[in-house]
């Protein structure tokens, strides 16, 4: 039995950074990249499911990305992952979530996992699509934004609660094979020990072409994709009155405010 | 193909507020002459219309559906079946869990042009250009759709103005045909208490986030909250770590803190759904050392600082 744990990369923003000269992204040079933090926990679910299975289970990370993604993947190696493999083609520049969403379908109707697990958003564009267009590619029962989850390995269905808007919870029961987008809490993901560490970097990663997974070009890319970026831009800033001065200065502002609102006077 | 056709969302027999929001998107990007017309998928949809009988309505659809609940394959083959039938231009949902739920399939399945968290819509040369945030909301991003005939975006909540004046729509009764979904619902749970405190009724929320470090960290905040007469809050990485109960989350997915009329966040950056929960407060403080802290995109007042200073001095003054 098998679950597919698709990662990303992300990209946070380096302090100062500007804008490519197409205007459509961020200069390369100021991405600081890292496993999406949401991927962390859908990893993390797949692990403790293997380890409190009585059969064996495979827990296998897969990420659409060039080769700088491998640092993600190996991350999810030593934290529990037996296999990565990472798909890139450069055909797969410009791909919206639902074109990359085509390639993790792929994969898994090579894979055949019981499971797919997908965080269900990314931290940097928070599309929250990837993992339910993959279901909709596999024609694959589906459920978002889940942060408790039942699953034995061979049980033709998982029971989890999916986290609704103001603190409220779903039950809902599913078939098996289905695609599960995971939310943050749903469990306490490890850290790597030193030693997972170093067997995670002697271990492969598995690369696979758009071709090997019976894709071509034009599944992907700008015409694969369901939106094009047309321009990034930084906003004019937020409109907060900054409070100047001091610490001192600053809290005693801030303590007016508080009284003003009591309708005390300071 | 023309029109714009709006799917409303309910929950447990309540139409969700952010449906009226649609309603205004709808009206604000809509063409001369185009009509906007506002689906209702529910069980009973009739019982829910009333509320969506305002200005720029040209038609109700109430979509009987086969499920008690939200469910996503019941869902997507009935909003597939409107979009064929009716063939828009431009289909409007909330950027809700429910839509997170089976949006995105049906922009894969059907080829519509798609993009989610969108808060500006608008045509540029005649071209649908939707804008929404790029990494961690530090840029914008307009998308456009080239090639596709109808496009499906989720719109982010609390962004377009709900339309006030009433007005008597067309209402056409449907019955979704019936989908086997391979999901079932059981039953929907409160998000248990982990001690007394009343989020929702909260005028005064102080709030810690990551900032604060550690868990050791919490006690002299609590006992800050205290002493200027806040409710103690936290943003999700704090409930999630367990340093405080869930019962304290505030933000999009805890309890909804409908009071609060002032916000005083330590130490939170302001993750997107932290924001869009608690952006209907009137006055928001902000304190965080990160000067780029996406919080102060929200905030009425912002504090650069280091927290711990911050608490100190404004403890003296209580």
């Amino acid at each position: 039995m098998k679950i597919l744990v698709a990662v990303k990369q992300v990209a946070a923003l380096d302090e100062d950074f500007t804008i490519r000269a197409d205007g459509r992204d961020v200069d390369a040079d100021f991405l600081i990249r890292d496993l999406n933090e949401w991927d962390d926990f859908s990893l993390e679910e797949a692990v403790k499911i293997k380890e409190a299975s009585s059969e064996p289970v495979e827990v296998l990370a897969v990420c659409v990305a060039p080769d700088e993604a491998d640092e993600a993947l190996r991350k999810c190696l030593a934290k529990g992952a037996d296999r990565a493999v990472r798909v890139w083609d450069d055909a797969l520049e410009g791909s919206d979530p639902i074109a990359i969403a085509r390639v993790l379908a792929a994969v898994a109707r090579s894979e055949q996992p019981s499971l797919v697990f997908a965080g269900v958003q990314s931290s940097d564009q928070a599309f929250a699509s990837t993992g339910i267009a993959t279901a909709a590619f596999l024609e694959w029962p589906h459920a978002a934004v889940v942060t408790l989850l039942t699953y034995t390995p061979g049980a033709a269905n998982a029971v989890f609660r999916r986290e609704l808007e103001g603190g409220l919870l779903h039950e809902v029961e599913i078939q098996c094979p289905a695609v599960l987008t995971i939310q943050l809490g749903i469990n306490t993901p490890r850290y790597a020990s030193l030693r997972s560490i170093k067997q995670a970097a002697a271990k492969p990663i598995e690369v696979k072409s758009l071709g090997d997974l019976g894709l071509s070009g034009d599944d992907v890319g700008e015409t694969g994709s369901h939106s094009r970026v047309r321009r990034m831009y930084v906003p004019d800033k937020g409109r907060a009155q900054l409070i100047e001065g001091d610490a001192a200065a600053k809290a005693k502002r801030l303590a007016e405010i508080i009284r003003e609102f009591k309708g005390e006077s300071a | 193909m023309s029109g714009v056709l709006v799917i409303a969302e309910q929950r447990r027999g309540e139409l969700r507020p952010v449906s009226l929001e649609l309603i205004g998107a709808a009206q604000s990007v809509r063409r001369e002459g185009e009509s906007v017309t506002v689906a209702l998928l529910a069980p009973s949809p009739l019982a829910l219309i009333d509320s969506l009988k305002v200005s720029g309505v040209d038609e109700i659809i109430a979509v009987k559906v086969d499920a008690a609940e939200f469910d996503p394959e019941t869902f997507e083959a009935a909003v597939g079946s409107l979009i064929a039938e009716r063939d828009p231009d431009l289909v409007l949902v909330a950027h809700s869990v429910d839509s997170f739920g089976y949006a995105a399939a049906l922009a894969a399945k059907r080829g519509l042009g798609f993009a989610t968290d969108v808060f500006k819509i608008e045509r540029i040369e005649d071209e649908l250009v939707a804008t929404r945030g790029g990494y961690g909301q530090k840029v914008n991003v307009e998308v456009d759709f080239p090639g596709r005939g109808t496009v499906l975006l989720a719109i982010r909540g609390n962004v377009f103005k709900p339309p006030e004046e009433r007005a008597s729509p067309k209402v056409t009764e449907v019955t979704a045909s019936a989908v086997s979904s391979r999901a079932s619902g059981r039953e929907f749970i409160e998000l248990p208490g982990g001690d007394d405190v009343d989020m929702t009724a909260a005028e005064f929320i102080l709030t810690v986030g990551r900032g604060i470090g550690e868990e050791a960290n919490v006690a002299q905040f609590k006992e800050l909250a205290d002493a200027v007469g806040a409710t103690l809050g936290c943003s999700r990485p704090i409930a999630d770590a367990g340093w405080l109960p869930k019962s304290r989350q505030v933000g999009q997915s805890g309890k909804t803190a409908s009071a609060c009329k002032l916000y005083v966040a330590m130490g939170v950056s302001g993750a997107i759904q932290h924001l869009a929960g608690m952006k209907h407060v009137a006055t928001i403080v902000a304190v965080n050392s990160d000067a780029e802290a996406s919080i102060f995109g929200v905030a009425k007042y912002g504090i650069v600082g280091d927290i711990f200073e911050i608490a100190a001095e404004l403890r003296k003054h209580f």
